[in-house]
């Protein structure tokens, strides 16, 4: 490496500083030019979530019966729908649900995942194998309907789909963490850890996950997408965030009777999901090629 | 020097380590791996104990499980009048200050997402040895007593060679001020050059910290380096102890001579006669009835098969399992 090392002064000494992984990471994703335009859709969109309402022309709850079906034009650029709501302010608005959902879901599901997937495969044995049928059982059922069922029981509102749709995911990160930990966890570092007096859970989190955190980070990125998508399902199917609040699918949901006379009320909201999921699938893609160290130059 | 007068710092009565490889339907086992078949040996403190046997003898098990990687089977280990192999995890992870293992494979025994200075701070911090403002300070002394320098702490292993890992490997054990050392084949994944450097370095390690080592190898020609006395171990059993020089110049066990025969030799004027074996080494799930070295021996006779030879004293603090010798306490 001819880069220059850079470093610190300590007690007279000169000490080099680590390398940060995420400087090594960056230069590996700065050369992917998918990802990096994933990044900054994704950059954009978190933008627009936080300013959306600022930006948006009009209300986006409100109703101006007057002025329904417009088709896109100067004054509503991507038209009104059946009650006269514009829909480029609803689109905008509907950015920080989607992905706020999107985010929180994914925390949801990565935290409990993990958890119990670093259990099942620290510990092995009866335990292992309580969890991970557990979470097969889980599998078993398809997600949109367990997410469905999980609505059902807990009512709707955009925090109860936060919790369905987690829910969901929880088997798939159990079973990430769960694999990358039984290869891990036979490293000579781990034994090293214990030997040295460590805990059970320090060893887990300051010896194990550190170093299963790469795949684990590259499926929650891919997963927000994911989350994304089953948000805009249960819009859709009417299970999501109440109205008259904006959101992608239950706007493709309640628009869906005017395909054939009024598409542009699809069109745009469809457009917004497509690209947000786009978005997110191009960057973890990225970051899984950026945080593989055979990948580095 | 005399047997009494030598202080006891680790002694192993009956070890044993068994591994289930095969489980009936209702958890049963059917088939047993004997790593560790009945192994007794004394470490006395301040030597370094040299445990020598082909791969898959159970030397590095025993390691293990006096670092508590492994529990045994059955049998004790005493550590300074304490049998430490039944005590409770919580009142076990005491002594893990005081047994401390380097590991064979210095590529793997280092977390790659710590710094080395993190990884020797580490055992100190956990053990609460030292005030954080000091660890520092030790940390850097450590880093000189190994012959590593402190501007290197904040690098991660992957910018190291094997033999600088080895050697943060060897600070992390001392970080703790251990008593006794479990070096598990710490030179055999090193190059022939580094090898020198790096038992030189443990060998100035022992004086200057006051340590006792049990040296695990599986070439008499290591241990010879640094050991005192020596151990020799096939298929799980222990089949000849005694002190270096004596091992050296009047091997009793045949295995023993085999396995001397076996090292090179730079002395052109002295011809040696190679002992070759036949065969390989019996499974240890299923080993020979009686000596488990019966199968493989050239010196065998009738009662090898099916008797097993226990480890008895033949004097001059030499220990051989053989029906060959006859004990003599002097």
């Amino acid at each position: 490496m001819s880069k220059k090392k850079r470093t610190e002064v300590v007690a007279g000494e000169v000490i080099e500083k680590p390398e940060s992984q995420i400087r090594v990471m960056w230069e590996t994703l700065k050369k992917n030019k998918a990802a990096l335009a994933g990044l900054i859709v994704i950059l954009f969109l978190v933008f627009l979530a936080i300013f959306g309402d600022l930006l948006a022309p009009y209300d986006p709850e409100y109703s101006d019966m007057a002025h329904t079906f417009v088709k896109p034009c100067a004054q509503y650029w991507f038209g009104t729908d059946q009650l006269g709501r514009d829909i480029f302010s609803r689109v905008l608005s509907g950015t920080k649900i989607s992905l706020m959902v999107g985010l929180c879901a994914v925390a949801f599901s990565l935290i409990i995942g993990t958890i119990l997937g670093s259990i099942a495969g620290y510990f092995g044995g009866r335990v292992d194998g309580f969890i991970m049928r557990c979470m097969d059982i889980m599998l078993s059922i398809p997600s949109i309907l367990l997410a469905i069922t999980l609505m059902a029981a807990l009512g709707k509102g955009l925090d109860k789909a936060i919790i369905a749709i987690g829910t969901v995911s929880i088997p798939e990160y159990a079973r990430i963490v769960r694999s990358s930990i039984l290869s891990v966890k036979e490293n000579d570092y781990v034994a090293a850890a214990k030997v040295i007096g460590n805990s059970d859970g320090r060893i887990i989190f300051r010896h194990i996950l550190p170093n299963v955190i790469s795949s684990i980070v590259v499926r929650a990125t891919l997963g927000i997408s994911t989350a994304i998508l089953d948000t805009a399902a249960l819009g859709f199917l009417g299970m999501g965030v109440q109205p008259p609040m904006a959101e992608w699918g239950d706007m493709l949901g309640r628009a869906r009777t005017y395909i054939f006379s009024a598409p542009y009320t699809l069109i745009f909201p469809g457009l917004a999901i497509t690209l947000a999921v786009l978005a997110f699938n191009l960057f973890g893609d990225g970051l899984r090629d950026a945080l593989d160290p055979k990948e580095r130059v | 020097m005399s047997e009494d007068k030598r202080e006891v710092l680790l002694e192993v009565k009956n070890l044993k380590k068994y591994f289930t490889v095969e489980t009936s339907f209702f958890g049963k086992p059917t088939s047993i791996l004997k790593a560790v078949d009945d192994v007794s040996f004394k470490i006395y403190k301040g030597e370094a104990f040299g445990l020598v046997g082909e791969s898959g003898c159970g030397k590095s098990t025993i390691g293990k499980m006096l670092v508590d990687l492994y529990k045994p089977t059955s049998g004790e280990i005493i550590y300074n009048g304490v049998d430490i192999s039944k005590l409770r995890p919580q009142e076990r992870r005491k002594y893990c200050k005081d047994i401390q293992l380097i590991f064979q494979d210095p590529y793997a025994s280092l977390n790659p997402r710590m710094t080395i200075g993190d990884i020797i701070a580490e055992p100190i911090r956990i053990n609460h040895l030292l005030p954080e403002n000091q660890i520092e300070d030790r940390v850097t002394y450590l880093l000189n007593c190994v012959g590593l320098a402190n501007h290197q702490r904040n690098r991660y292993p992957h910018e190291f060679s094997g033999g600088q890992r080895q050697r943060v490997g060897i600070a992390r054990a001392l970080a703790v001020q251990p008593k006794l050392i479990v070096c598990d084949e710490p030179v055999s994944a090193l190059d022939v050059s580094i090898q020198a450097q790096v038992l030189n370095l443990l060998d100035d390690l022992k004086d200057q910290f006051g340590l006792t080592y049990l040296f695990i190898a599986h070439g008499l020609n290591v241990v010879k380096h640094i050991s005192d006395r020596v151990g020799v171990m096939y298929l799980g059993k222990l089949m000849e102890v005694a002190g270096k020089h004596e091992i050296y110049d009047n091997p009793l066990n045949p295995y023993t001579q085999a396995l001397l025969s076996a090292i090179p030799s730079t002395d052109i004027t002295k011809k040696k006669e190679r002992i070759i074996l036949t065969g390989d080494v019996p499974t240890p799930i299923n080993p020979p009835k009686g000596c488990r070295f019966s199968s493989r021996c050239f010196k065998k006779c009738a009662g090898c098969d099916d008797i097993l030879p226990e480890l008895k004293n033949i004097g001059n603090d030499h220990q051989v399992a053989c029906h060959l010798y006859d004990e003599n306490p002097q």
